[in-house]
């Protein structure tokens, strides 16, 4: 146990996230947006976990639980082997040290009045961890780390482009020398041909400061590229979790199986003889899902099991996660 | 195979306060009766404007200032942008379908009077006909209930309906081409899936040709026969879709395909390659080939001539570069 533990950065366990819909003057309680719907899942150290799925299927959520920026319903986050979701909110800031954020839009999550210098130094003044020439030093460092130069540290955040501005959310996210990194759709914002750098420097700062990412996308070809292990959410919940191999290899859960056949691969003549399962229907609402299985209204192997009751994530061998009851 | 769509030489400038924005070029480009185009290029790479320019939806700063489009024979810049010319041939023989069903259907609008609005207009239908004929339009593209839904608002639509929505008032009137400028960037995976399937279902059993404008090289690999690739304003490849997947002569293209990892590529197994830099600015355009300085492939007369123009590398296949690459 003492062993497994150690291995661990972070333990999802039972994690609820629901958000009420109140009504009228009262503000009276009507019903429950279940953005996070009891799921459990582990992040091993040094290693990346991918989290695709969807709009709305609870992905972003889950990450925004992790950081504590909500407080979960209900269920267990533990990070090094704390229990970090019943903390009080005077303890969490220490944590968050610990933590680094990489958002999705590198134009509205940068401060356009602050200097790049300054939004990188930011945490660092924050936590009191350096200050003055220290802080200076630590800085030009970190635009060093992800490749800018450091001369453009008196420059705004427009005077960047694009993938520039991703590597300035980088090393804010790298200041206080984190050793999780959530990494919220850190790429869909950018342009194709900038992707592939933001991923390889992803890629190369995991080796060199021996990071631990939680990769959020809903592009599975990229997660998979970067991921160890891929978890695929549906309507709050982990449909399936496995090693990015085995999930292109042997998909076995319906939903996963269409996802795959639903990406596009730029290559005409593989194109042409894949099969594609094209979902009927659309994801229904999260506020009033339907019972059992989350997927099998639009599922092609559904059953009358399937709407009894939820199926359990079980494991059918070799850490393969899947949550249906047809296989 | 005819051509009902032909653009030659095509530039649009935008004048803007910091310079000459050269946003299309020198863009040429057929389309043939019935066939899937893809426009493949990144954001203000031209290819918006290229279609854009073609509808004669330009609009102040930005201005027409040189080329030919010749549409089911007529020369399209004969006639004044509002002119009655252009209006009855836009949204009814060259319709658009945009990217964001959020913003480009009216909020304010019951879907029924948008969806029959043109049908009035192009088609002389009385209210009670048009409407019909929506409801039609709307069982067509896979809305359910549709009796009951073409009274609804946008809003009261999800995203892959309202795209579908789009699709249907495209279709209208029965166009000789669609345009549809990125039609699955804001929506979901799957319904991508949906919405692609059905929009090719539809413009081949319709015989309509189809302008996919996308950033995606997958959406295109799929359903386009032929393809161009944009780069700062100008064609840089065009051929048919198993040439430029299969054979991509231009660095540019190569370049774009070996930067996008791939479904079921083994983790770790390939680093990426990115294409260094970032595309240029289309105010300060060198003389030269614009993707010179990102180019790994240089050799010393690029540095020397300007623009290659566009030559052929194949049957249908052609390139504007000076270097031969073989690739596998």
């Amino acid at each position: 146990m003492e062993a497994k533990q150690n291995n661990l950065m972070v333990e999802v366990k039972n994690l609820k996230m629901y958000f009420p819909i109140t009504r009228g003057l009262l503000r009276r309680h009507v019903a429950d947006v279940k953005a996070v719907d009891d799921i459990s899942f582990e992040i091993k150290k040094h290693e990346t976990l991918g989290l695709v799925g969807e709009s709305g299927c609870g992905k972003t959520t889950t990450g925004r639980c992790i950081l504590r920026l909500y407080n979960p319903t209900s269920g267990n986050i533990f990070f090094a082997g704390n229990d970090i979701s019943t903390i009080p909110e005077r303890k969490v800031k220490p944590l968050r040290a610990q933590m680094g954020a990489i958002f999705q839009d590198p134009f509205g999550s940068l401060n356009p009045r602050q200097t790049a210098g300054s939004i990188v130094g930011d945490p660092l003044k924050v936590h009191n961890m350096a200050t003055g020439s220290e802080l200076e030093n630590r800085v030009t460092e970190l635009f060093r780390i992800v490749g800018l130069d450091p001369s453009m540290r008196d420059r705004v955040p427009h005077e960047f482009s694009g993938g520039q501005r991703q590597r300035i959310g980088v090393a804010r996210a790298l200041a206080c020398s984190p050793s999780l990194v959530i990494c919220d759709e850190p790429i869909s914002a950018l342009d194709v041909s900038i992707q592939a750098q933001i991923i390889n420097l992803l890629e190369e700062l995991q080796e060199r400061l021996g990071l631990t990412y939680l990769f959020i996308a809903h592009d599975l070809a990229v997660v998979q590229h970067i991921s160890d292990r891929v978890a695929v959410m549906y309507l709050g919940r982990i449909m399936e979790l496995t090693t990015s191999e085995e999930l292109y290899e042997n998909p076995l859960h319906p939903y996963t199986r269409a996802l795959l056949s639903a990406i596009p691969i730029p290559d005409p003549i593989a194109e042409k003889t894949r099969m594609r399962i094209v979902l009927k229907g659309e994801v229904p609402s999260p506020v009033n899902p339907p019972p059992g299985c989350h997927f099998h209204p639009r599922c092609s192997m559904a059953i009358a099991d399937c709407s009894a009751a939820r199926p359990p994530l079980r494991d059918i061998g070799n850490g393969h996660f899947v949550a249906c009851i047809r296989v | 195979m005819t051509s009902i769509l032909d653009v030659e030489n095509l530039k649009t400038y935008f004048k803007t306060e910091y310079g000459l924005v050269k946003a299309v070029d020198g863009v040429s480009f057929h389309i043939n009766q019935g066939e899937i185009i893809g426009l493949v290029g990144e954001s203000g790479c031209g290819k918006s404007v290229s279609i854009l320019s073609v509808m004669q939806l330009i609009q102040k700063p930005g201005e027409i200032v040189d080329g030919k489009i010749i549409f089911d024979g007529q020369d399209l810049r004969k006639y004044r942008s509002n002119g009655p010319e252009m209006r009855a041939i836009r949204g009814s023989k060259m319709t658009m379908i945009f990217q964001e069903p959020m913003t480009s259907l009216n909020p304010v609008l019951t879907i029924c009077r948008q969806v029959t609005e043109s049908l009035e207009l192009h088609l002389d239908m009385d209210r009670q006909a048009a409407r019909e004929r929506a409801i039609e339009l709307l069982k067509m593209v896979g809305v359910p209930d549709a009796a009951s839904r073409v009274d609804d608002y946008p809003h009261q639509f999800s995203g892959g309906m309202r795209q579908r929505v789009m699709i249907a008032m495209a279709l209208s009137c029965n166009p000789m081409i669609i345009f549809a400028d990125e039609p699955t960037t804001a929506v979901d995976v799957t319904t991508q899936a949906q919405l692609l399937e059905l929009m090719k279902d539809l413009v081949t059993r319709l015989n309509t040709s189809l302008v996919i404008v996308t950033h995606n090289l997958g959406v295109v690999a799929r359903y386009a026969q032929r393809i161009y690739v944009m780069y700062a304003g100008r064609i840089i490849e065009s051929g048919l879709s198993e040439d430029i997947f299969g054979h991509p002569h231009h660095p540019y293209t190569i370049g774009l395909l070996h930067s996008v990892p791939r479904l079921g590529e083994k983790h770790g197994s390939r680093k990426l390659i990115p294409i260094d830099g970032m595309p240029p600015d289309l105010i300060n355009m060198p003389p030269t080939c614009a993707f010179l300085p990102r180019c790994t492939y240089k050799v010393e007369r690029c540095q020397k001539e300007p623009w290659p123009a566009l030559r052929a590398v194949g049957d249908q296949h052609y390139i504007s570069c000076y270097v031969d690459i073989r690739e596998k």
